[in-house]
């Protein structure tokens, strides 16, 4: 099941030009990148692990890349994102935030239901492999 | 033949790609700015030639592979070759070599780690940001101790070295030292000899050209010579090239530093009313005159 979260990922996986040319973008407005990557892309997962320290003195996409295919190599089943930071006052938050990798099978996210006091029903999802 | 498409390019006029790439600009503000040097400008006139060239082959459709463009810059102390390097980021940028033009100097404080396992990510950290521009590492032989086997020192050589190699279109590398320390460094780590495509010798500047140069140091900072004081400059300049630890423009930019402490003190004892533009930016000869290189220099005064 393809995973959608982010920015561009109902459009078909962005090549490494592509990729260069977004992060080209994010630099030119002065946020800094960060790597995170992880096997569990369920949507409650706010918290990837991160790959190294965000990038906050870069000048050119390339240096990201470098990481980029550094981390590609360590975790080549595993998703991996871009995330710019914005540090500006007011906004001191992720402005742009897209995947970059993902596993060859993507894992299912199956949801489940649950009867709850009073005959209600909770929803869960699970990612199942 | 359909006339919507364009002819293939058949010839290439070297001159109108000269004239556009702005190139000509660059070196003449080179030869305006920096004095002497001949053969360092030589360099950088190939270097230039070299690229508008490949630009041109890749436009005929020709096999075109991006020249290496690592260099090093050796000579004796205050040659220019820091100022030659701040400067080289600006040129490679405007002749398309590189893409941001940002310089990034470091010393062997920021590639060498301190402790095992600091040194790799630190060379990585300084390598990225360095990614699209001119990473300038000053005095470079400080990065390879012989003495010391465990230094982490070669370990910052290995990465540079890879990073070098494979990502030639990315940055340009250039070193800078004195010569003999240079060879020295350069015999230990063969490796950087080869990647490294232009090695430059600065030459020691002539007296003419080290008064040319003062002048244009002081023109910089708003100053200028009284008509008597270029004179003593000139013998200042000869007598101080016999002294010990000279330092081409570095020992000029001292001695005008100095002229400069002696004429603000000429003024502050000597003004007996206001002064005018003219008195607070002229260095006299005796400003000049003062200095204890005329009186038998440093090492006779200790004695």
């Amino acid at each position: 099941m393809r995973i959608t979260q982010g920015c561009f990922s109902f459009l078909p996986d962005l090549t490494d030009e592509q990729i260069s040319k977004q992060i080209e973008y994010c630099l030119k407005n002065d946020w800094a990148i960060g790597l995170e990557y992880t096997d569990d892309p369920h949507p409650r997962n706010t918290y990837w692990e991160m790959w190294g320290l965000p990038m906050f003195d870069l000048h050119d996409p390339k240096g990201v890349m470098m990481e980029l295919e550094d981390c590609r190599k360590a975790h080549p089943e595993s998703y991996i994102r871009v995330n710019a930071f914005d540090s500006t006052r007011g906004f001191e938050t992720v402005r742009m935030s897209f995947l970059v990798n993902r596993p060859k099978t993507e894992p299912t996210i199956a949801m489940s239901r649950m009867d709850t006091v009073g005959r209600s029903q909770r929803y869960a999802w699970q990612v199942t492999r | 033949m359909n006339d919507a498409t364009p002819a293939p390019i058949t010839h290439v006029d070297l001159q109108a790609e000269y004239q556009a790439s702005g190139v000509a600009d660059i070196l003449d503000e080179l030869d305006r700015e920096l004095i002497g040097l001949s053969p360092v400008k030589q360099r950088i006139r190939e270097i230039a030639a070299l690229l508008i060239v490949e630009r041109a082959r890749k436009n005929l459709g020709l096999s075109f592979d991006p020249p290496t463009l690592h260099m090093s810059f050796t000579g004796n102390p205050g040659t220019g070759k820091t100022t030659l390097a701040l400067r080289m980021a600006n040129i490679l940028h405007r002749l398309g070599y590189i893409r941001k033009g940002h310089l990034v100097s470091v010393t062997r404080d920021d590639l060498v780690g301190q402790y095992i396992g600091h040194t790799a990510p630190k060379t990585k950290e300084v390598l990225k940001r360095a990614m699209g521009g001119v990473l300038f590492i000053d005095e470079a032989y400080y990065l390879y101790r012989p003495d010391n086997e465990r230094d982490y020192g070669q370990e910052a050589i290995e990465i540079l070295l890879q990073v070098m190699e494979n990502n030639r279109e990315d940055l340009v590398v250039i070193l800078a030292g004195y010569s003999d320390r240079m060879d020295q460094f350069f015999t230990s780590n063969p490796g950087f000899r080869s990647r490294i495509a232009h090695h430059i010798d600065f030459p020691d500047y002539a007296n003419e050209e080290l008064l040319s140069i003062s002048e244009n140091m002081l023109a910089r900072q708003n100053y200028h010579f009284a008509a008597d004081a270029k004179t003593v400059m000139a013998s200042y300049i000869e007598a101080r090239r016999q002294q010990p630890h000279f330092a081409n423009a570095r020992s000029i930019r001292n001695a005008l530093d100095r002229a400069r402490l002696r004429q603000a003190n000429r003024l502050f004892i000597s003004a007996k009313g206001p002064l005018d533009a003219e008195a607070l930016s002229t260095i006299t000869a005796e400003d000049i005159a003062a200095s204890r290189v005329f009186s038998g220099g440093i090492e006779q005064k200790k004695a």
